[in-house]
């Protein structure tokens, strides 16, 4: 289990969390993180120490490059993304709920 | 007690369940008038809907585009696979970020139940890899939404 302290500081800072969601996709080197994002390569490499050391990512050697992917403990917290999704679809669909009891105004029900 | 539900089933799909007190007529109108469309599908606050093009009918094509008027935006298009009144819509559609995310195949039913109505979301995606990234992408957006949440209290 990563120090949930950690983790969540970790994925306090947006650059960490696209490179999160980025490594959702498979293993990447430094070089091909840093392109999307328009930065340096030593700046990735901070991020993901970061990362490392909430035990979100593990990196391996190959050569002269340190592949880096999403550490299993980090995709066993996947039903915390989902919480995350599941508050971004419920503020969605409160809104639907007003649309909804706007459309039929006869039956308009008292809200809160 | 939440009424959304949200589950992963097998390595590809994405199940979501939510009720409404409305009729499945109603749901349905919501899903794809674009007046409608544009009130509800926001995600995080901040963001709206300036471009909501939408050709509900087997073949036709849809294009949603956010914004959150500092800069930031982005796009999904897709194609109506099946769209059956006032039950029923089959659709595919993808995320441009800018690059197409992978195709995700989505059926939606509305069906009539003591409270009005239950609607069912049913996702699939072409592998667990690009399921991980949908919803690593949805936690991207769930977490700007908590963090914006946060800045709105300090």
């Amino acid at each position: 289990m990563p120090n949930l302290d950690a983790a969540f500081s970790a994925m306090a800072d947006p650059t960490r969390r696209a490179i999160l969601a980025r490594l959702a996709l498979g293993e990447t080197t430094v070089m091909e993180l840093a392109e999307p994002f328009a930065m340096t390569q030593p700046a990735v490499s901070r991020h993901l120490k970061v990362l490392e050391s909430a035990g979100l990512i593990l990196r391996r050697v190959e050569g002269s490059k340190r592949p880096c992917r999403l550490a299993p403990s980090a995709i066993s917290e996947i039903d915390q993304w989902l919480d995350l999704l599941r508050q971004a679809l419920t503020r969605n669909y409160e809104r639907l709920d007003d649309v909804l009891a706007g459309m039929k105004p006869r039956k308009r029900k008292a809200r809160r | 007690m939440s009424k959304l539900t949200l589950k992963t089933e097998g390595d590809r799909h994405v199940v979501v369940t939510r009720r409404f007190a409305a009729s499945p007529e109603a749901v349905f109108h919501a899903h794809i008038e674009p007046k409608l469309i544009q009130k509800w599908l926001l995600g995080p606050e901040g963001w709206s809907m300036p471009v909501c093009v939408i050709d509900p009918r087997p073949g036709g094509k849809f294009r949603y585009e956010w914004s959150n008027g500092k800069g930031k935006a982005f796009h999904i298009t897709g194609e109506f696979v099946e769209v059956t009144p006032f039950n029923r819509i089959v659709h595919i559609e993808r995320m441009h970020l800018p690059d197409p995310t992978p195709d995700n195949h989505v059926v939606t039913t509305f069906e009539s139940d003591s409270s009005g109505t239950l609607m069912i979301v049913r996702m699939t995606l072409p592998d667990a890899a690009a399921r991980a990234a949908m919803l690593a992408t949805g936690m991207e957006h769930g977490m700007e939404a908590s963090y914006a949440r946060l800045d709105a209290m300090a």
